[in-house]
């Protein structure tokens, strides 16, 4: 006797839905019940009281803040220019130009800081004497092209009648950019500081490529996880979880707007 | 004047980009231990050692595999997934959506560590097994499948599906040869995002792999905090071949996609 298999379309996502319950919501859930118990099982705010009463890790927090701040907005800084030029100057090959701008993303970022690591090592001799300094110099260099990505996608789609009207009105240059091109170039420039300030708070590998020993709050998950001490481990997880959230909350906003008025454009 | 100060900033940005890239690339033809150190002669030694050595060699194809081994798994079920979100009701839709969003906003350390707490420590799943390492990478890569697939089928003609089943299609082929041929430039692409994303991985790997796997990424965290030259130097070497083959990478698919909107430029002038 033959089967015959019957389905619907929307019954393809069944796996899917059931691979993200299981390995995204279950693993997050787990996080939230780890980091309220203590090792016999027991309900306790021990942690989060661990966490917010500790100078040590109050300090990590705000390290990690800085850090990712500062890295962010050399990003941007390098970023902007670059992908203003790379859409508008009208260069002949300007997406190979692109290329060659977010190409090293394709690179291992391990190889990319101990490349990086020479480098900084032969111009500064002791590289452990500016921690902080060549921890920003390589986020900076492992997230460049993530921020120049969307600006450039920005500039390419904007509306050129939008600035031959401004400047048709009266406007300058500088006005013209003031106060059409920054203004839409906005969602562009809170996706890519999304993309730059969460990995550069938690990605410790650089710090520690770099002989920075001063920890961010992804160092903090990485010692609780040698330690095996998973409660705790939990707890700065669930932290920076919150710290995700507000973040995308705050920035789906512009987002949101980006998307609505392209709707009404169509 | 504005022309030339454009010039410049480009290229000052490209020479940051690339001088740590290209010095490594020099020197791993060199013989010297460390950047700016006596180079004595030219040497193939660093390149030599990359296929001579068991331990870089095994980690490299381990990497190399469980990349296209996740990525092919993660493509698989974002693209039923993708296809059966698309076609389902707002809610689920809205739900499935906002979960596939988790991953993406994520910090990676985050994911490898809850992956790690509830496989690995809560329900007990050895992390020999690679059960823990090639789950928590299909995680990471799945979402990004999900993502690149999403707007392929918002670009389809839902009639095409419809006049397949009115010329006697079941369902399933109507799925196999109507819509998934549509969407297969998606696919690919989602595909080649997972691999790369799943071989540029660090703290996935770290939380979950076995202790005697290594990867790209953890091997050279690893070796960095030892003391070992010839391994140090041969990631030199590794390192530049990486490079040559994103670039080749880059060169072959733009040559391929100036050819095919070439020939599409043709069709339509025919």
């Amino acid at each position: 006797m033959k089967v015959k298999l019957r389905f619907s379309r929307s019954q393809l996502c069944i796996p899917y839905a059931a691979f993200l319950i299981l390995f995204v919501i279950a693993p997050l859930l787990v996080i939230v019940y780890y980091a309220f118990t203590n090792g016999q099982g027991h309900f306790t705010f021990d942690n989060f009281i661990n966490f917010f009463s500790n100078t040590n890790t109050i300090g990590t927090l705000l390290y990690s803040m800085l850090l990712a701040i500062t890295a962010t907005l050399i990003c941007l800084i390098i970023a902007y220019p670059t992908a203003y030029i790379l859409a508008r100057s009208g260069f002949k090959k300007q997406h190979v130009l692109l290329l060659l701008f977010i190409l090293p993303m394709w690179i291992n970022f391990t190889l990319r800081i101990t490349a990086l690591k020479e480098v900084l090592s032969v111009i500064e001799g002791n590289i452990s004497l500016h921690p902080f300094l060549n921890s920003v110099i390589g986020m900076t260099y492992d997230f460049l092209p993530f921020m120049i990505l969307p600006l450039y996608t920005s500039f390419l789609k904007l509306d050129k009648s939008l600035l031959e009207a401004a400047s048709d009105l009266g406007a300058n240059k500088f006005f013209v950019f003031l106060n059409v091109t920054l203004p839409l170039s906005v969602p562009a420039i809170v996706s890519g500081i999304t993309m730059v300030l969460l990995p550069s708070m938690t990605n410790y590998v650089v710090l520690d490529m770099l002989y920075n020993s001063t920890f961010i709050m992804g160092s903090l998950i990485g010692s609780y996880f040698s330690a095996k001490d998973w409660h705790n481990g939990s707890m700065i997880s669930l932290i920076l979880l919150i710290i995700i959230f507000i973040v995308t909350i705050v920035t789906n906003r512009f987002s949101d707007k980006d998307t609505d008025a392209r709707r009404t454009v169509l | 004047m504005k022309k030339a100060f454009s010039c410049v900033w480009l290229g000052v940005v490209l020479l940051l980009t690339y001088i740590p890239i290209l010095i490594i690339a020099v020197y791993s033809f060199t013989d010297a231990s460390m950047v700016g150190g006596n180079i004595h002669g030219f040497s193939f030694e660093n390149y030599a050692n990359l296929f001579k050595n068991e331990e870089l060699r095994a980690m490299i194809i381990g990497t190399v595999l469980l990349a296209i081994g996740s990525a092919f798994l993660a493509t698989v079920l974002a693209t039923l997934g993708a296809i059966g979100a698309h076609y389902s009701k707002r809610t689920p839709k809205l739900l499935l959506n906002t979960a596939n969003q988790i991953p993406v906003v994520n910090a990676d350390v985050v994911t490898g560590f809850s992956v790690c707490v509830l496989m690995i420590i809560l329900l007990g799943i050895g992390k020999d097994t690679f059960v823990p390492l090639v789950i928590g990478h299909v995680v990471l890569c799945a979402p990004f499948v999900y993502l690149s697939i999403i707007p392929k089928l918002k670009q389809l003609d839902n009639n095409l599906y419809e006049a397949a089943l009115d010329l006697g299609a079941t369902p399933a082929q109507a799925l196999f040869k109507v819509i998934l041929p549509q969407l297969i430039p998606g696919i690919l692409s989602g595909f080649m995002l997972a691999v790369t994303l799943s071989l540029d991985d660090y703290f996935i790997t770290t939380y979950t792999k076995p202790s005697t796997f290594d990867t790209i990424s953890t091997y050279v965290v690893n070796a960095t905090r030892g003391s070992q030259t010839e391994v140090k130097t041969a990631l030199w070497a590794l390192s530049t071949v990486i490079f040559l083959i994103v670039v080749a990478v880059v060169i072959v698919m733009n040559v391929m996609s100036v050819k095919k909107s070439g020939r599409k430029t043709n069709e339509k002038v025919a």
